[in-house]
């Protein structure tokens, strides 16, 4: 039976953590197919990372270890997941819907004129198909999508659970660079730590976000000091972005970033719906406002009706209090 | 420099979704329908390019009879022409397809760059762009943030998980935009009257060569939309701020554990 092909993403020499979450899920789906599965690594000197990739119980390895593969290009990575994808001829390739992922993904399933299903939340095998449940309006709603053919999906990454178990039997194989390395024209040049060592709101476990309840951008002291307590990320509604408070990269939202955080806090956020749709699967959802009206009252686990300006320095002593004892 | 942009119209962020009777799409009656905000910065952006080294910039999008009016927007924006791909079916057809409706309209129209948004706010596919880029056999970087344009190149800044990669690019190359690229400019009164005299072009699909796959053998095909369930009820806290502050901390230590 056909299995199932996942792209490992590697960067400076460890295996992504979001990509075990996909190898991971490619063993569940090829046991369910009764298939093998690959896993196709892309890098140059990447020969140590075939232990690495197999951890998650592929049963084979394919390592695309080239000079030119040293740094990412959509043309070079994407015909190295060609070749495997015509070497392993699975019925599903996986990748993790990571910046890499989204680049990369669709230049494939053009290539093998496959259909993508973008950012699953859920994958399933109905008899022989593959379905993958997905969310759309930035979770607003979530779609049951099917396909006919060769399947490709980019998976969200912390929602698969990562399951180790090397197989022994796993074969870890080098394969040549299919491509010319003049054809590549464009890749990455340089790479820049962010500025400022702050924690990103995409991959952040706590978030503490600032709206127009703020009433200045001064004050995102506060929602920074109490992301500070928490050992959270800054977030932001749209409002305060659009205002130039505070950087795009902070915002959460329909046009920002989608969220789930175990806790969300939302300061002086009314709660629009496009903000909404940006964080409402946090696991726990703290909302301060002074209006009692605010929609995002309607979706917090705990709410506090009040002035945040009292609130929030009480809350930052409360944790600190807590912290030390 | 001749520029295209692929854009695509799309539900306003701010509009509640509602399930069609059919339980497969959304319900579009009283939905109010937009350039898709990521779209705007690449028109922008391509508008900005035209200004500084002269050229033609050229919007194109695949939808229905009302995807008309976004094409508009861009013209009024400052665009010099449009291409309409008009098919009541294409917005629910798999994003291949339309990345190759898109293509055949870029084989017949000259271009240095191809801008799109990052996605399409909604299907928040982000396919059609790199799909296009492979189509046509060009270079592409998405979600770009920052774009410097060389001597038959270009620079472009993304963001990645808690870095941001800086990308070189051959031209002809497609860029998609990320909020945040430029400020995109309102339409002035005058560019409004003016996108009125500029021509919008009617294509079908099947004058570009492309069919949509038939029922059962498309490669992608929904089979459902559902709303996400309901948050259970929480607990809000009107009295004393002071002792709400308290009780919160105090429940998200022992009740939630999350901290």
């Amino acid at each position: 039976m056909p299995g199932i092909l996942v792209f490992a993403e590697q960067r400076d020499g460890q295996i992504k953590r979001s990509s075990a979450e996909a190898i991971s899920e490619g063993r569940r789906l090829a046991d369910r197919l009764t298939g093998p599965l690959t896993v196709a690594v892309a890098g140059s000197g990447i020969a140590g990372l075939g232990e690495e990739a197999a951890r998650f119980g592929s049963d084979r390895v394919l390592l695309y270890d080239d000079p030119a593969l040293a740094a990412y290009s959509s043309e070079g990575y994407a015909a190295a997941v060609a070749a495997a994808v015509e070497e392993a001829a699975p019925a599903a390739v996986l990748f993790s819907a990571t910046a890499m992922g989204r680049d990369l993904a669709p230049r494939v399933a053009a290539r093998c004129g496959s259909g993508l299903a973008s950012d699953c939340v859920g994958l399933s095998v109905e008899g022989t198909t593959l379905r993958a449940r997905r969310p759309v309006f930035s979770g607003k709603a979530y779609a049951t999508v099917e396909f006919g053919g060769l399947a490709m999906a980019t998976l969200r990454p912390n929602v698969f659970p990562r399951v180790e178990g090397r197989k022994p039997t796993c074969e870890i194989l080098t394969r040549p660079l299919p491509i010319d390395a003049s054809a590549i024209r464009g890749r990455v040049v340089r790479t820049e730590a962010a500025e400022r060592r702050e924690v990103d709101v995409s991959e952040a476990s706590i978030i503490v976000a600032g709206g127009r309840g703020l009433k200045e951008a001064g004050n995102f002291s506060l929602v920074r000091d109490l992301a500070e307590a928490l050992g959270g990320a800054v977030g932001a509604s749209r409002a305060v972005v659009d205002a130039g408070w505070i950087e795009h990269a902070h915002q959460v939202g329909q046009t920002g970033k989608v969220v789930a955080p175990a806790l969300y806090v939302a300061c002086g956020i009314s709660g629009a719906i496009q903000h909404l749709a940006g964080m409402s699967t946090a696991k726990v959802i703290v909302a301060i406002n002074r209006d009692p009206e605010a929609p995002i009252f309607a979706i917090a686990t705990y709410g506090i009706v009040g002035d945040l300006f009292e609130v929030v320095p009480k809350m930052v002593e409360e944790i600190r209090r807590l912290r030390a004892e | 420099m001749n520029l295209l942009v692929c854009i695509k119209q799309v539900p306003d962020t701010e509009t509640r979704i509602r399930i069609s009777p059919d339980g497969r799409w959304f319900d579009e009656s009283g939905v109010t329908f937009v350039l898709s905000p990521f779209d705007e910065c690449a028109v922008e952006e391509a508008i900005r390019i035209k200004e500084a080294k002269g050229g033609e910039v050229v919007v194109v999008t695949a939808g229905p009879e009302r995807a008309a009016s976004a094409l508009r927007t861009c013209l009024a924006m400052g665009a010099d022409r449009a291409v309409h791909i008009k098919d009541e079916f294409v917005e629910r057809a798999d994003a291949l397809t339309v990345a190759r409706a898109l293509a055949a309209v870029a084989r017949g129209t000259p271009f240095d760059l191809i801008f799109a948004g990052k996605y399409g706010v909604g299907a928040d596919n982000g396919q059609v762009g790199p799909m296009l880029a492979e189509l046509l056999g060009i270079p592409q970087v998405t979600a770009v943030g920052a774009l410097e344009l060389g001597e038959g190149r270009i620079t472009a800044r993304r963001e990645i998980e808690g870095a941001v990669e800086i990308v070189e690019a051959l031209l002809p190359a497609l860029v998609t935009a990320e909020k945040g690229l430029n400020e995109p400019r309102y339409p002035s009164l005058k560019g409004i009257m003016a996108a009125k005299k500029k021509p919008i072009e009617t294509r079908d699909l099947a004058s570009l060569g492309v069919t949509l796959p038939p029922a059962g053998q498309e490669p992608l095909r929904w089979v459902s939309l559902e709303l996400p369930p309901p948050r259970a009820k929480g607990k809000v806290f009107t009295g004393d701020t002071a002792e709400s502050s308290r009780q919160v901390v105090r429940l998200l230590r022992e009740e939630a554990k999350v901290i």
